[in-house]
């Protein structure tokens, strides 16, 4: 299985490219079976939580994998004030950075429960209670009357010295009362620090959130990243003895890779490595190992801004890759 | 580098934050901490201390020297009458306590309202009105321009707090005045030395001179002593004829030859042997006496008497040439020119020195032979230029007033000295805002003295403040000034320099010099008597030049000589370590001219050094940690002695070791005497910036300090409430990754102009050759390379002479209700609304002005009763113009000087980066965007971690900017550990401990990491170059440059399109693309660019007479049978026409082509 492998040499990666495609090679077959990567496909979840998930798929093709790292990134569609309304803003902060700043807050808003706002209509029309979330924010900045004496913390000697995510209000429109009576729109993360005022100042405006990918503006992703790494190997071809030795061969790879049995170097959990390729720095180990990586063993880090758990967006990635193959399917090309 | 154990108790204090809250927990040693006296030295000079001190010394003591000098001011009418001046104070009143300020108008709201920011003068005098002697105190005479930051600025020694108070930065540096609402700089500018003997040396003509030019405060002159066919002449503008040396010198009062001789040459035989022909001269003309030699001088001078002075006879001439004109810097009293002939001798001795051996001559470049001429001089000359005007107006104005007689009440002068007070306030300005500096006296005319101060970035504002300009004319192509000094080391930045035609003559101050102010000669050249010098007036010509005598000289002159010149030399600067002189006094000794130097003049650039003794600094562990502790600041380290201050000239007398190792372990010969405090104090503040510079290609570090200048970021505190004609702001500056020191000292870090973007160094989408950057979209979506531009608008509201005046009118509205949309911006008060948006072809502030300004609307000034009721007036709207809307940000309404309503306008505009931006790192790796990326398009790493800016490795061979790829390094381990890292001159964070971080957290040594195509999603089979480096974004945007047009204005003369963008001009198909055009035979698109799209014209050409007609009709054959209509570039049809007005004929002959 060694073409499955990436090289991982001292200044250069070897063997990028999958070859495992009709009539690569003669006397192999490589054509897609759907039985065969049934078989063979694997999902492999080691980690998950509300915001994170970290799992592996093996036995894909690069191509895929990568099709779903870039639809997550830029096309599962989520929610994101799109446009702001300013009624009165006399802090220091620029009306277009205070609706750059409140554009980037990350919404708890399933998108699915929007639908698509139409650009073609007048902006008059544009905006109904199925297309919209709308949000105020309006904080007036006052002199605390009983400060902590002795005090210059700002936050202590004046209300509302700092406007944080959680002062946007989310203002139902219509259906919406319904529909968002037991998860009202908040900042997925409140503790965002939109403005800083000063006594007399205040802010009041109003935002329209709208449905929105990631290509059009990075704010509408749903994840603050989604990547994926391969899978790391470590070949020892020649055993490394003598404790010497084998403590500074633990020592090129992270704590935890490489076991020690019997004063010989083993290794443990080939996963935990970063690939730094400090190994292969040092002559002592010329020859005696060989790093590569697995090509088609993907171990994917997903990260969500908090409207929807890591999970969910994968699961929309794999939708909108399904679409656009049926997209494609019925388009009339197989003439 | 661990800890020392418990026992060391008195270590603990250092545990407490130190300077700029950095917290030492290391023991103090001095190789490693002794670089916290700069800090303690800027802490009590501040950045800008060179013109504060300068300034500080015109008000206190210039002045007041001023001031005595002009003092009396009397009448020609009335011998009974005088004025004397007694005092003179700025800023504050005799009867106010001593220190207080009076309080004038705060420097911002000078700047907005386009005020001079200035404080009153006073002066006591003292005069006669009839009988009677009057006293008269805190008499006002004008207004000075007050230098920010200077003692008598009120911001003078304010806390944080109560600057916010007064809306000013604390971070600003001052050192510049305000003055009709414009910051203004005076340039340090640079001058050879006053009052010194230059030798130079001409070999090719064979020609020696030695000449001085003297300075006083009434003239200016230079006395030259050239050889003319080996025999030495005296030469100077004033003086019709060159003066041989002997003859010079008898009219002195050198009579004897041999003493001539014994003055010149001393004892040596070859000096004698060169000499001697010059007392052949003198003898050939029959001159051996005094009084012939005068004559013979004064015979020669040229005479500008001023009407009414009597007439001298030429021996008085000569006299008067030998005791004013010739080294006029020497005072003479009662005719002893003894002083004077012995200067004489020295310099035709320095000639004759050169002429035997040519490696005497002196270096016009040499630092040490240059002096700066700072504000506080130029205020200087220009004030008593203004003084002495004011005073004969003044002077004038009496004698008018005293020559009528009888007059009802008794005459008082302080009626008459009120008229002329603002000549002195307007004069000031006048000269600061313009930066023509004209004085009468000197005939000094110098233009471009002054500049505004650039706030385009914290930096380029800081960067001019250390700024020296050469008198040196920039178009002459010699290299010698423009190139390196090695004794510009430590005083002058030997990066930051413009490139192009100023290259070399502009030059920037090092980060840690002084420059000094003038000082007192007396107490000097007494205490030199003390120390053991001879007197140079009671010395027996004979032994002037013994051999092993040294002549010492105090600011260039012979004042005495002394047997011990080594002894001397250290015993004075004991005695300045002592304090018991000033502490920039210099001394230094001078083997080949056997001269010991002292130098007390103002100008000389000089720096800190730590003082060493038997190879050891004397500045001990103790000590800094006495400064770290708070309880000593720099200016103990001076009275203890530990430290002192040498000039150029001084350093030239000593042996630095640049680390205290050296001092050990030193292959150099000779004992140290003084060790460099810092090096990378090398650089400037601007220079100071680069990580790693000691990596870099030199002129990358050039081109950086260039650029540092134009970068976006933060400009101060205030600079929301500022209101500049153009500001640029970056919504998210941040400080570096990998700073400097210098960065923490100068507080870049505190108003920085950049980002730290993550760079992968790697080829991609082809959109990147030719240094251009590819940006990732998503980061420029989170607001990467944001910026800000505001724009002032300022529109005055006029009073005209017949009581009409400029009005803002509201704004119009049609049929629903709705303002029209030119006025849509607008409030009811036809100002534009702050927030509001502004787009091509509105409006934002709404002025009309009347129609009628000159006569009087309503028939007479008699006609009070109805005043002016319906004034007609017409709409003079101030529209918005530009490819994007902007959005008014402040408007500002107030009352200029002349009581007209002032309105500013500030647009504000909110740009992210597109495609032709240009952005730089701090290594002169300056490059446009070229291509934004989608995020999911781009590499990323095993971490998912995309990169900010892409850029292509073909910058690195080149330019060798090696410095970038250990920031690169020290940046990726510093974002890594959680730590930001140093990449100081000379020092910094060390490459392999960054290397070691690095693998540490998993990464390769080499910073280069394994990326994933983010198209393909397959591994990148290079390592890539991976980290954050810090990236300016600089002020040259596409959006001010963009510029196209189809149809648009014309030239109303030529009717050809316009020129330049500001005027929406046609791009020109110029001279040598007409050739290429030619050369192709492409006749019909000549035709076309060259005149049917620009300026066609069809004319009526008479076939008879040639000439050419209009309606169809010859004027000159009276008929419209010849008429033929043909199109011609309007340009010919106007040159025609203009050949015609000289009384040239030009015909047209027309026929058939085909």
């Amino acid at each position: 299985m060694s073409d499955t492998l990436v090289g991982i040499e001292y200044n250069r990666v070897t063997n990028t490219t999958s070859t495992d495609f009709p009539g690569h090679s003669s006397g192999d077959d490589h054509a897609w079976d759907i039985e065969k990567f049934k078989d063979t496909f694997e999902i492999d979840i080691s980690h998950l939580t509300e915001r994170t998930a970290n799992f592996d798929l093996v036995h894909i093709d690069t191509s895929v994998a990568n099709a779903f790292r870039r639809i997550m990134i830029s096309e599962v569609p989520s929610v994101a004030a799109e446009t702001v309304y300013v009624f009165n803003n006399t802090s220091v902060i620029q009306d277009e950075v205070l609706a750059h700043r409140i554009g980037l807050i990350p919404l708890k808003v399933d998108p699915d429960s929007l639908t698509w706002i139409d650009p073609s209509l007048d902006e008059k029309d544009r905006f109904t209670d199925e297309n919209t979330i709308v949000l105020s924010l309006d904080v007036k900045c006052t002199k605390n009357p009983h400060p902590p004496s002795g005090s210059t913390d700002p936050k202590e000697l004046y209300n509302n010295a700092h406007v944080y995510a959680r002062d946007l209000k989310f203002e139902p429109q219509g259906r919406q009362i319904e529909l968002f009576k037991n998860n009202p729109v908040v900042a997925s993360d409140p503790d965002i620090l939109l403005a800083k005022l000063r006594p007399g100042q205040e802010i009041s405006l109003r935002a329209h959130c709208i449905l929105g990918v990631g290509s059009d503006h990075a704010k509408f992703s749903p994840v603050a990243t989604a990547s994926y790494r391969l899978m790391p190997v470590i070949n020892i071809i020649e055993p490394i003895k003598g404790k010497e030795l084998t403590q500074k061969f633990q020592k090129c790879f992270p704590p935890g890779v490489i076991g020690v049995k019997d004063d010989e170097a083993y290794v443990k959990d080939s996963r935990r490595d970063t690939v730094s390729r400090e190994v292969l720095r040092h002559p002592e180990f010329d020859g005696k190992v060989k790093l590569g990586r697995r090509r088609d063993h993907f171990i994917f880090n997903v990260e969500s801004t908090g409207a929807m758990s890591p999970e969910e967006i994968f699961f929309k990635s794999v939708r909108v890759l399904r679409n656009k193959a049926e997209y494609l399917r019925n388009c009339p090309i197989n003439e | 580098m661990k800890r020392k154990s418990a026992s060391d108790e008195s270590f603990n204090d250092l545990l407490q934050p130190v300077y700029k809250g950095k917290k030492l927990t290391d023991p103090i040693s001095t190789a490693k901490d002794k670089w916290n006296l700069l800090p303690a030295f800027l802490k009590v000079k501040g950045l800008v201390k060179q013109h504060l001190d300068s300034f500080n010394y015109f008000v206190d003591v210039d002045l007041k020297k001023i001031i005595k000098a002009n003092e009396l001011v009397l009448s020609d009418v009335d011998p009974e009458f005088y004025l004397k001046y007694l005092d003179i104070r700025v800023g504050h009143k005799s009867t106010s306590p001593p220190g207080t300020k009076e309080l004038f108008l705060p420097p911002h709201e000078c700047r907005l309202r386009d005020l001079t920011y200035s404080a009153p003068i006073y002066v006591d005098v003292e005069y006669t009105r009839g009988r009677k002697i009057i006293m008269h105190k805190d008499l006002e005479i004008g207004r000075m321009p007050i230098m920010l930051r200077s003692e008598k600025c009120i911001l003078e020694g304010l806390t944080e707090q109560e600057m916010a108070r007064y809306d000013e930065c604390p971070l600003d540096p001052g050192g510049y005045f305000i003055v009709n609402g414009t910051e203004k700089v005076i340039l340090i500018q640079e001058q050879l030395s006053k009052n010194r003997i230059i030798v130079e040396a001409d070999e090719k003509k064979g020609i020696v001179q030695a000449s001085v030019t003297s300075s006083t405060h009434e003239r200016k002159s230079k006395t030259y002593i050239i050889t003319k066919n080996d025999k030495i002449y005296l030469k100077h503008n004033s003086i019709s004829e060159d003066i041989p040396i002997v003859i010079v010198l008898k009219a002195a009062g050198i009579t004897s030859d041999l003493e001539i001789l014994q003055l010149v040459c001393g004892n040596d035989a070859q000096y004698q042997d060169l000499f001697a022909i010059n007392f052949e001269e003198a003898a050939k003309l029959d001159i051996f006496t005094q009084n012939q030699a005068l004559n013979y001088l004064g015979k020669r001078v040229k005479t500008i008497r001023r009407a009414g002075a009597p007439k001298l006879s030429t021996f008085q001439e000569g006299v008067e040439a030998i005791a004013t004109t010739i080294i006029a810097h020497l005072t003479v009293s009662d005719l002893q020119f003894r002083s004077k002939a012995i200067y004489i001798a020295t310099m035709a001795r320095r000639v004759l020195m050169t002429m035997h051996n040519p490696k005497m001559v002196d270096d016009r470049d040499y630092v040490g032979n240059k002096r700066l001429e700072l504000a506080g001089q130029l205020m200087s000359l220009l004030f008593e230029d203004l003084f002495k005007r004011f005073n004969s107006d003044f002077k004038s104005s009496i004698d008018k007033a005293l020559k009528k007689n009888n007059r009802t009440s008794e005459f008082d002068a302080l009626l008459s000295i009120n008229i002329h007070s603002n000549h002195i306030t307007m004069g000031m300005n006048r000269a600061i805002s313009t930066g023509n500096w004209s004085l009468k006296r000197f005939r000094m005319e110098r233009a471009g003295v002054t500049h505004v101060l650039s706030r385009l970035s914290y930096i380029s504002a800081l960067g001019m403040m250390t700024r020296i300009s050469s008198q040196f004319e920039k178009s002459r192509k010699v290299s010698g000034p423009r190139a390196l000094q090695p004794s510009q080391f430590g005083m002058l930045c030997t990066s930051d320099t413009p490139e192009g035609e100023a290259c070399g003559l502009v030059k920037n101050l090092a980060l840690m010099t002084h420059i000094t102010t003038d000082d007192e000669e007396l107490p000097v050249k007494k205490l030199c008597y003390v120390l053991g010098c001879e007197d140079i007036l009671s010395i027996d010509s004979a032994n002037l030049h013994q051999p092993g005598n040294y002549g010492v000289y105090l600011n260039g002159t012979l004042m005495g000589t002394t047997k011990f010149p080594i002894k001397f030399v250290s015993n004075f600067r004991s005695l300045r370590r002592n304090g018991k002189i000033s502490a920039f006094v210099s001394i230094y000794a001078n083997s080949h001219q056997q001269a010991v130097h002292i130098a007390t003049d103002g100008g000389r650039i000089c720096r800190p050094l730590i003082i060493v003794q038997n190879n050891t600094p004397k500045v001990r562990a103790s000590h800094l940690k006495k400064l770290l502790d708070g309880e000593w600041v720099f200016d103990d380290f001076l009275t203890h002695g530990l430290v002192e201050y040498l000039d150029v000239n001084e350093e030239n007398d000593s042996l630095i070791a640049l680390y205290e190792d050296d001092l050990i372990n030193s292959t150099i010969e000779g004992t140290f005497t003084h060790l460099e405090v810092e090096p990378f104090t090398v650089l400037g503040a601007v220079a100071g910036l680069i990580p790693y510079p000691h990596h870099n290609q030199s002129p990358r570090n050039t081109y950086q300090c260039a650029m540092g200048k134009q970068a976006i970021g933060a400009i101060a505190y205030n600079q929301f409430r500022r209101i500049d004609t153009l500001l640029y702001f970056m919504v998210y500056p941040q400080q570096p990754m990998v700073k400097t020191k210098t960065i923490e000292l100068i507080d870049y870090d505190k108003l920085p102009a950049g980002q730290n973007a993550t760079v992968a160094v790697m080829s991609y989408s082809g959109y990147d050759i030719e240094d251009a950057l590819v940006l990732n979209k998503s980061s420029i979506d989170r607001g990467f390379g944001r910026c800000q531009v505001v724009r002032k608008n300022t529109i005055t509201l006029k009073r005209y002479q017949n009581h009409t005046k400029d009005i803002v009118s509201g704004m119009r509205v049609d049929e629903n209700g709705e303002p029209i949309f030119p006025h849509a911006s607008l409030g009811p008060d036809g100002l534009g609304e702050v927030g509001m948006r502004v787009e091509s072809g509105q409006v934002f502030v709404n002025k009309s002005v009347p129609n009628n300004t000159l006569d009087n609307v309503l028939g007479g000034p008699g006609d009070r009763s109805s005043p002016t009721p319906a004034e007609s007036h017409r709409e003079a709207p101030s529209y918005y113009k530009g490819p994007e809307p902007s959005y008014i940000d402040q408007v500002m309404m107030s009352v200029s000087d002349n009581d007209q309503a002032l309105i500013k306008v500030l647009l504000r505009q909110t740009r992210r980066p597109e495609l032709g931006d240009k952005f730089s790192s701090r290594h002169g790796q300056k490059g446009v965007c070229g291509i934004i990326v989608q995020q999911e398009d781009l590499p990323f790493n095993d971490d998912g971690v995309c990169p900010d800016i892409i850029m292509n490795p073909h910058g690195f061979p080149s330019r060798m900017t090696v410095g970038k790829m250990i920031e690169l390094i020290s940046g990726k381990a510093g974002v890594l550990n959680g730590s930001l890292e140093y990449g100081t001159c000379f020092g910094g964070s060390d490459l392999e401990e960054m290397s070691q971080i690095l693998v540490d957290k998993g990464f390769s040594y080499s910073g280069k990491d394994m990326l994933y195509s983010g198209i393909t999603g397959e591994c990148l089979q290079a390592y890539i170059f991976f980290g954050p480096i810090y990236y300016q974004k600089l002020k040259h945007m596409v959006l001010d440059k963009m510029h196209a047009r189809a149809r648009g204005p014309r030239a109303v003369l030529t009717r050809q399109p316009t020129e330049g963008r500001s005027r929406d001009g046609g791009l020109r198909l110029g001279e040598m693309e007409r050739d290429c055009v030619i050369a192709y035979g492409a006749s019909q698109l000549l035709l076309e660019r060259l005149m049917l799209s620009s300026d066609a014209f069809e004319v009526d050409v008479c076939n008879n007479c040639g000439l050419m007609g209009y309606n169809s009709w010859c004027k000159t054959c009276s008929s419209s049978e010849y008429i033929i209509k043909m199109t011609i570039p309007y340009a010919a049809k106007l040159l025609f026409q203009e050949l015609l007005s000289m009384n040239i004929a030009p015909r047209l002959k027309l026929g058939d082509v085909f």
